[in-house]
């Protein structure tokens, strides 16, 4: 029996011996829920440009959080990418980020895409907007998010699923501007105009539209980019929500990054966090998925430059996080999926 | 059951004083145990989190989703269950026992939907099939309308994807099952007036049943643990509520606490099949020869050749073909050298996961025979219950002891010993292959333990006699007599860690990426085409060891 288990143990053992070396001094360890293929260019160009190694692990972002907590203090991580302010948020909520003070990510940074304590930044720019189907509605039929739950849109309206943390932070921020009573009824009026189940992603959204499943929808810019570079004759078009109104805006979220609490390496990842939002690489961040640069000295992309300009809502995402469980709640009680 | 030695014949005791007597563990009762042990820490992390209890989500599921999440879960696992039974059983009794057009092909080709991933499949099904997708267009185009066609995106359509995703584990091992049972039975039930057809429901399935079952048990696990292809439907179940818990309420003890309520399911589930089959013995009669197969005839034949098409055509060839027409239009932008790497860390990890994989299901379907008491067979009960786990839980299940000990060492190092360390534990391939053990080994249980039931009691008595015990008579007996069992079990687990993202995602080492990670990479940023080029290689990858898994059991 001995043997068996010996010879089990050093199976096991002798294929596996590879231990990971302690990080060296100009190296830079990342946890990034921003996928691979958008991080990684960037990475060989910050490497290229300062001779800094980059290391990273992507996973997705709620795993990443427990990785972060579960090593403390002897984490090898220096930087943390993820997508999503909501999670941005709660990374900070639960110590995991430390306060960053640089005047050159102040600056680039406008103050309603970073934490007010600043262990956060956002790097990029999403925007959550309407989309309709050229062919059978008119710009002029359509205001805000709101009314969308209008009469007129019955059985016309289509959505993606409430358990994609983008719809939650669009209602958590909506819940920030009207109060949870009236968004309750905004998001029932949605959910009684809804043309069929919704969808488990924007794409798919989109391409029920074009079908004629449904008229209008709720979408990332960045989707619809994908789908027009595929057909240029994409018979649907976005609608910038909310721009008539005081203090309102279109939803705007962000993909963004903080220093751990625990960084080894902590001056090496603010030089990095600072190069990331100077305008060198604001648009190799933004362009690599058609999203918008957050410093506002940086142009968008052409291709993403030619949907328009559009005020994007003045308030603080850290809302996002905040509201998250209360927007989940709400969508749960108003039948929406 | 085959009982051996004082062990079985002792009066029965409870099972958890065993426990502690010291003469319970002799060696092979020792590794069983440190195998659960492996089992035991992660589903002790989820057990703690009742510690912290959540009662503000737990009030709002249950006046929300609770009920419907149920329902649902309930219908899934009962529909896919059936479905399951009906196409992995008809089917391997088709090929097994009967002879058709095209049967030698359908034999293999039925099961290369092992390698196809469930989120894969229902994927590109929704893609063909949905409203905007090319089916309804055409026949929109054709008729007007398609308002008529059945909604794929309803509880009907995830059964119907999950079952075509999940039959080859009930085919591959009910049919090992009916190659292996010999024609005695069979003939002597129709030699006093059986019907071929009363044969198989008296004879021929009741003796099959340990495999049978164990195929849908491991089909009941996956379905109840499955988000990847519910959540493509937007279908809830009780595992999509796990992942609001943690994802939207950032709640890792609701979490849990809704995991450990999957985990209890399924250890009621595999106590009552145990029970159930308790006190049978399913004992290897004489091989049958080739050429006695049950000649099918008129309709039958082409009915049957017909079906193992159309089965093989929707679960396989399809979605292969949807793949391969997204991949050409990828290749050119996706296609890298690093391409061989992601290959050859999935061809690494999935093979010696396999490898250690099999030599614990040997070791814990060897102890069970030795000593078939209530101890032991709880002890094994529980190392089999990670397949149950979603997951993502599982590996932070793993992951967060892992960390603790790496924490306990480097601060060690670094105060008694006075050098600084990394983390010496995480990030290792060690880590690695133990958490897939965890996750997979009751896939390859139920493999090696159905093959061990077939090896006849009075072997091993012989053997006895003749001077082989322990280990020289599991080697020297056993081992060549489970090789089908075993070839089974390491494709199945091989196939089974190809395809794992969480665990992958979560305990790889720096720059350790797989094809599966690359998928999860591609397809989380919704960009299914390009995804469809690691996919193929995965599938492709995957067909490998199906195939040799086949073509041996063929001879």
């Amino acid at each position: 029996m001995k043997a068996v288990s010996s010879v089990v143990l050093l199976a096991a053992i002798g294929i596996t011996c590879i231990f990971t070396a302690p990080a060296f001094a100009d190296e830079l360890v990342v946890y990034s829920a921003r996928k691979e293929h958008l991080i990684q260019p960037l990475f060989e160009a910050y490497t290229k440009q300062t001779g800094v190694e980059i290391k990273y692990i992507t996973d997705k972002a709620g795993p990443l959080l427990q990785r972060l907590k579960a090593e403390g203090k002897n984490t090898p991580a220096d930087l943390l990418i993820t997508v999503d302010a909501g999670n941005l948020w709660h990374a900070a909520s639960e110590g995991l980020l430390q306060p960053v003070d640089s005047e050159i990510l102040q600056e680039n940074v406008p103050a309603n895409l970073r934490d007010d304590q600043n262990r956060w930044f956002g790097l990029s720019l999403r925007a959550r907007t309407i989309v309709y189907s050229t062919e059978r509605v008119q710009p002029e039929q359509l205001s805000t998010y709101a009314a969308l739950g209008h009469d007129v849109w019955k059985g016309r309206l289509v959505l993606r699923t409430s358990q994609k943390v983008y719809n939650q932070s669009l209602v958590a921020m909506m819940i920030a501007e009207y109060g949870e009573e009236k968004t309750e009824r905004i998001v029932r009026s949605w959910v009684d105009n809804l043309a069929t189940a919704p969808f488990s992603n924007d794409t798919r959204t989109m391409e029920a539209i074009v079908a004629g499943q449904g008229d209008v929808g709720i979408v990332n810019t960045y989707y619809y980019g994908r789908l027009l570079r595929e057909n240029p004759d994409l018979k649907l078009a976005l609608f910038w929500p909310n721009q008539e109104q005081a203090d309102s805006g279109v939803h705007v979220n962000v993909s963004g990054a903080g220093v751990t609490r625990y960084a080894t390496n902590s001056e090496a990842a603010i030089r990095f966090l600072e190069w990331l939002s100077s305008e060198k690489a604001q648009n190799l961040f933004a362009d690599a998925n058609l999203e918008y640069p957050v410093n506002p000295r940086v142009a968008p992309n052409p291709e993403v430059a030619a949907w328009g300009t559009f005020t994007p809502s003045p308030f603080n995402l850290i809302q996002a996080g905040e509201r998250q469980g209360q927007a989940i709640r709400l969508m749960d009680r108003a039948g929406y999926r | 059951m085959f009982k051996h030695g004082l062990s079985g014949t002792a009066p029965a005791r409870g099972v958890v004083p065993s426990f502690f007597r010291r003469q319970f563990y002799d060696g092979w009762r020792l590794a069983t145990l440190v195998i659960a042990l492996l089992v035991i820490i992660p589903l002790t992390v989820v057990m703690v989190s009742w510690f912290q209890p959540a009662p503000d989500i737990w009030r709002h599921l249950s006046e929300t989703q609770l009920g419907g999440l149920l329902r649902n879960t309930f219908w899934l696992v009962v529909g896919v269950a059936c479905g399951t039974l009906l196409l992995g059983v008809s089917l391997a009794w088709l090929t097994a026992i009967c002879e058709f057009p095209g049967r030698a092909i359908f034999s293999w080709a039925l099961l290369l939907p092992l390698a196809m991933p469930a989120y894969v499949l229902a994927f590109v099904s929704l893609g063909l099939f949905d409203y905007a997708g090319p089916v309804q267009g055409l026949l929109r185009d054709w008729f007007g309308s398609s308002r008529w066609f059945p909604d794929i995106r309803s509880t009907g359509g995830v059964i119907a994807i999950l079952t075509l995703a999940l039959y080859p584990y009930v085919y591959l091992l009910s049919r090992n099952a009916f190659a292996t049972q010999g024609k005695r039975m069979p003939e002597a039930a129709e030699s006093l007036g059986c019907s071929p057809w009363r044969a198989f429901f008296l004879v021929i399935l009741p003796m099959a049943r340990p495999w049978v079952a164990g195929g849908t048990l491991l089909v009941i696990m996956e379905a109840l643990a499955d988000f990847g292809a519910v959540s493509i439907f937007n279908f809830d179940t009780f595992t999509t509520a796990i992942y609001k818990a943690w994802f939207g309420f950032f709640s890792l003890p609701a979490a849990a606490q809704l995991a450990s309520c999957l985990v209890l399911l399924v250890f009621i589930i595999l106590l009552v099949e145990q029970r159930l089959r308790s006190r049978m013995r399913f004992t290897e009669g004489r091989q049958s020869a080739a050429g006695e197969r049950i000649l099918l005839q008129g309709w039958l034949r082409w009915g049957a050749c017909g079906y193992a098409f159309a089965v093989l055509t929707v679960a396989f060839l399809l979605p292969l073909m949807q793949l391969c027409y997204w991949s050409l239009g990828a290749f050119q932008k996706e296609f890298t050298s690093r391409y061989l790497d992601l290959v050859g860390h999935t061809v690494l990890l999935a093979g010696s996961a396999a490898f250690l994989t099999c030599c614990c299901a040997i070791l814990l379907a060897y102890t069970s025979r030795r000593h078939p008491d209530a101890a032991t067979r709880f002890l094994v009960r529980i190392a089999n219950l990670g397949y149950a786990l979603p997951g993502t839980v599982l590996a932070v299940g793993i992951f967060i002891p892992v960390a603790l000990l790496d924490n306990i060492l480097i601060d060690f190092c670094r105060n008694l010993l006075g050098f600084e360390v990394g983390q010496l534990l995480q990030g290792t391939l060690l880590i690695m292959l133990l958490a897939y053990l965890v996750r997979f080994l009751a896939a390859g249980f139920k493999a090696v333990d159905g093959a061990m039931h077939r090896v006849t009691p009075s072997i091993d008595e012989a053997a006895r006699l003749a001077g082989y015990r322990g280990l020289h008579l599991l080697a020297k007996i056993h081992l060549p007599m489970l090789r089908g069992g075993l070839l089974t079990a390491f494709t199945l687990v091989f196939v089974d860690v190809m395809k794992e993202m969480p665990i992958t995602l979560m305990t790889r080492p720096f720059g350790w990426d797989t094809l599966a990670v690359k998928i999860f990479e591609l397809t989380s940023e919704g960009e299914w085409e390009r995804a469809s080029l690691p996919a193929l290689t995965l599938l492709l990858t995957g067909l490998v060891p199906i195939i040799i898994l086949m073509r041996k059991s063929e001879e």
